[in-house]
Order: structure tokens, then sequence, then C-alpha cells
């Protein structure tokens, strides 16, 4: 669907993405991930034919954006980072407006603005200002200004952005209704929305992409392994650490300050191949230590992202527990 | 061509819908209907005709005004509000672009001027001037709206503002304004140049005297064109950008 090679762009001196080279498949949803300045909003313009590439290939469908914008644009839906609407006119005035605009007969514009206002649950403000509308409001409008002609690649800039957790809640429903209908592109800085909402994620820093892949290939890529966290009940620390470093597979064993309270409770963070926890139980047991809590660590999109990105000078994110039964 | 009049519907309901529409009109007819009265009917006796010629110069002043407080917004405002991108991401030519808009703010600027029909109606009732005259004055009026809307959108396409826009729109205006005083002090051939380039001086006398040329009229169009060729290709090297 998307094909992207050797994608450069600059502003004057200021190069804002590139070297981008990736493609994307029909039907994916695949999510931009980066820090303010990392380029996804240069890169989703020049997808969306609102600014031309300085350098390189961008293929929509087989069609090149510099060739034939056009027939690009007819095939794209595009929701920038501030939707772009017309607070004077009405949410169905609107959607028309914008149907037509992309080649739509006037009947078929009518008919297709409200089936997506049925979509977006626009129905009841079908016909108030644009103005007068909340934030979450707008947000849907503008989602539904980009698909009302039925694009077959949907691009959409921050659509969560500014939105209460009901909002957000009620977008991403939004999202997997357009799933299947569209090949989607978006981009958000909010982590766990990007990894639960995509089936991909392009990870950019400084205008490239760093990492590609599903929240857990990036994370085995990063990390090459897997990490426990485990506490014991026990007066040998040294004795403990030392059964769980002979367990195969492990690499490293490292006290951690106790990850709870109570007498003589040890923490220890363990770095292996793979996932060690059923086998480091069974060595602690066989050792008659009495293992009190066993959890892998899963690698939070967000300390993925820090780290790829080259911002995890203070690393912030907590990392969530994905918590393991010792069997 | 279709994209042009949606765009061109669109803002002349925006135009409609807003106070700002509005308030240009009415200061445009207030400043009309005082000029009027006090130059063109008051003083002594006049012929009808040159109080008719007074009254196309001082509206040709408020056309030029209002053209370009109208064509500021075009597409600066758009720009300043994130809307622009709606247009550029459809599938319409920049040209279409620049088309619908200079459209709807031209018809506007032919609203307005059609409101101030009253003046030289008045003159009618007492006096004695010809419709040709009228005809060929009102004529005048809306090419040199139709060159000043165009100068003021050019202005609109290369500013980031409004005010930006209209402060760029009005020095193009003014400086081909002043050509012709600029024509006064130059050698020949240089002078002959600069005087038939003027926008107003010798093109727009012509006009409110009731004389027809055909040169004249093709002065403003070819102005018309070059401004909104100026501000499509502004448009497009913007996505360059």
């Amino acid at each position: 669907m998307i094909e992207v090679r050797e994608l450069y762009k600059y502003y004057g001196e200021h190069r804002a993405a590139g070297p981008l080279s990736f493609s994307i498949e029909k039907g994916e949803i695949v999510g931009l991930l980066g820090l303010n300045g990392a380029g996804k909003t240069t890169a989703l313009r020049v997808l969306a034919c609102d600014l031309l590439p300085s350098s390189g290939t961008v293929m929509v469908d087989g069609i090149d954006v510099v060739d034939q914008p056009h027939e690009v644009r007819r095939r794209i839906g595009y929701l920038p980072d501030t939707p772009p609407l017309y607070g004077e006119m009405t949410v169905h005035e609107f959607l028309v407006f914008a149907a037509r605009l992309r080649g739509l007969s006037a009947s078929d514009a009518d008919g297709r603005a409200r089936s997506v206002e049925e979509a977006a649950q626009l129905e009841g403000v079908r016909d108030e200002l644009i103005s007068s509308l909340s934030h979450g409001f707008r947000q849907r409008v503008g989602i539904a200004q980009a698909v009302v002609h039925r694009p077959r690649l949907l691009i959409l800039d921050e659509p969560i952005s500014g939105l209460d957790p009901v909002q957000i809640v009620e977008m991403r429903q939004l999202l997997r209704t357009l799933r299947g209908e569209h090949t989607i592109v978006l981009s958000s800085h909010i982590l766990t929305e990007i990894s639960e909402t995509c089936d991909r994620l392009l990870v950019l820093g400084e205008g490239r992409i760093v990492a590609a892949g599903t929240e857990e290939e990036l994370s085995r890529d990063l990390r090459g392994g897997a990490q426990v966290e485990l506490s014991v009940r026990t007066d040998d620390a040294a004795g403990a650490r030392e059964v769980l470093s002979k367990v195969e597979g492990v690499r490293r064993v490292e006290p951690l300050a106790p990850r709870e309270t109570g007498p003589r409770v040890v923490s220890f963070r363990v770095e292996a191949e793979r996932d060690v926890r059923e086998a480091a139980c069974r060595a602690l047991v066989e050792a008659r230590l009495g293992v009190l809590e066993i959890v892998r660590r899963k690698n939070e999109l967000e300390s993925i992202f820090l780290r790829l990105t080259g911002a995890d000078g203070a690393e912030r994110g907590r990392n969530s527990d994905d918590r393991g039964s010792a069997s | 061509m279709s994209g042009a009049l949606l765009i061109a519907r669109r803002e002349l309901r925006a135009y409609l819908r807003s106070p700002f529409g509005y308030i240009v009109a009415a200061a445009l007819l207030l400043i009309d209907g005082l000029l009027f009265q006090a130059f063109a009917l008051g003083g002594g006796a006049r012929l009808s005709a040159d109080v008719l010629h007074d009254f196309f110069y001082f509206a040709s002043g408020t056309t030029m005004v209002a053209s370009i407080l109208l064509s500021m917004r075009l597409l600066a405002e758009e720009r300043q509000t994130g809307t622009l991108v709606l247009l550029n991401t459809a599938p319409v030519p920049d040209s279409s672009i620049v088309i619908g808009k200079f459209l709807s703010a031209f018809v506007f600027v032919v609203l307005l001027t059609a409101l101030t029909a009253y003046m030289p109606l008045l003159i009618l009732v007492n006096g004695k001037v010809s419709l040709g005259h009228i005809a060929v004055g009102y004529l005048g009026l809306l090419l040199l709206g139709a060159a000043s809307v165009a100068i003021g959108l050019f202005g609109s396409a290369l500013a980031r503002s409004q005010v930006l826009a209209a402060i760029i729109g009005a020095a193009v205006l003014v400086t081909m304004l002043l050509l012709w005083i600029v024509a006064r002090v130059t050698d020949p051939p240089l002078n002959t140049f600069l005087a038939a380039l003027a926008l107003h001086n010798e093109r727009q006398n012509a006009f409110m005297r009731g004389l027809l040329r055909l040169e004249d009229v093709v002065y403003y169009l070819a102005v018309t064109y070059f401004f909104l060729l100026a501000a499509t290709k502004t448009l497009e090297a913007r996505r360059w950008r």
C-alpha cells in the first residue's frame, strides 16, 4: 500500500525527516512513535501529499506522490494534529463539503456524510455549528471528514491528543471500526494507546526510523532476553544468589532493594536469555528457599521508546509488571 | 473547475455568515454615501457628468480598500487556523483553490458595488447622464476591484497572518498606484512604460469619464491574471519548502 524509499524532507537547511525507508501493507494499522520534533508530522504530511519530499520516492498504491499527487489524494484521508474545520459551517454542511471536495457527487456526498455521522456518533450534533462543539466532538468531525470519501489509506496525526479518558475510549472504538476498511497510519506520543491500536510500530528519532516491529519484537530486540524479579525469604542472600546464577540461561543476578516489607526478605533481578521463571522457581524450592514473589518484567513501551530515541537519560517510565505465577 | 466553484461557494457563505463581511459592506456604503453627499452633491451647480465622474473617483478608492480587506483573509486565515491543509490534501489543483478564493471575494465586491447603484441613479433623477456612462464607470470599478482582490489574494498567499497579508497587499497596490508619479520623474522611454503600468491614474480616468477603451480592459484583466498566477505559484512553492 505504501512504499517509502530514502525519503528526505528539509526545511531550508534543517533536516526534518530522513532517511526514511519503510513499507506498509494493505489493511495494516501502523503507528509512528517519536518525541516532538522526531519527524512524525513531516512524514505524515508527505504521505498525505500536503508537502513534497526533498528527495526519495513515496508510492501510495503504486502511484508516486510527486508525479500524480491528485491520484494519491483521492486515495487518502488525512487528519492533521489540529482538525481542519470551518467553524461557521454545521457538521453536516462541512462533511458534505469535504466529500464533494474529494470528487463525490452532491447526492453521494449527502449520503456518505450521513453514514459517517452515524459511524462517528455525530447525529446529535449534525446541524450544530462546528464552532460550538467540544474538543472531543471536533476530533470526531475531523476523523469523519477524513473517511467521508472512503479513502483506502487513512493518515491520522495524533488522533487521541487532548481527549479526556472517556473520549479516548470512544476514539479507540471508532478506530477499531475503521480497521479493515482502511489501511491506517497514525502517530501518537501516548504510548499505551499506540500499542493497543496498532499492529506494528515505527519508532522515529531525529527524522530516522530507529526501530520497527511489534511491541514484543521491539522489547526482545532491545534487551535480547527477559528479566525476572523475585523475592525470597532467607538469611543467606549470597546462597540464594548462587542458586539463581546456576539456573540454565541466566546471565546475571543483581540484588535489589526488598520488593516487600517483612523479615528476611531479599529481592533479585535476574537477566536471562529467555523467560526463566519456572526454572528459577524450581531451583529455589529445591534449595529449600521460600519464594515470595516471582515476576517477569515486561518492557513497557515507554522505556523502549526512551531508549530507542536516546532520551533515557533519566528513565522515567515505570515498568509495568506482568505477574507470573510460580509453578 | 468544480473544485473552484465549490470553494468559492463555501467562502462566499463564510463572508455572509461572519460579521466581518457585513462590517466591510457597511463601512464601504457609509463612506461612499458620505463622500457622495459631501463632494458630488455638495457645492454649486455642476454638470451631471462631472458629478458622476466624482462618484466613480471616490468609489474606486473605497473599492480598492474593501478589496484588500476582503481578500487578506482568503488564504492567510486558513493557514492561521490550519484549515488550508483540507484544500491542500484534496484532489484539487492549486489554481482551482486560488480561483475559488478569488471568485468568492470578487462576487462579494460585485454585491457591494451593486449596492452603491442608488447614488448614480439619484443623479439621473435631477440631472442628465447616460446609462452608458454609468455602465462603463461600473465596469471600471469592477475591473479595478478584480485587480485589487487578486493583489490582496497574492498578499494572503505569501503571509502567515491576515494583518501581514493586508500590509503586503496594500503595499503592492499603493506601489502600483504611485507608478504614475514615478513616471513623471523618469526619463523616456521608461516613463511611458511606468505610466502604462499604473493601476489607477490614466486607466481608471477613462472609465470614470464613460470612455471604454479595450487596452484598459485588457490591462486590468492582465493585472488580475498576473497576481492570480503569482498566488498559485506561491501556494505550489510552499509544498516544496
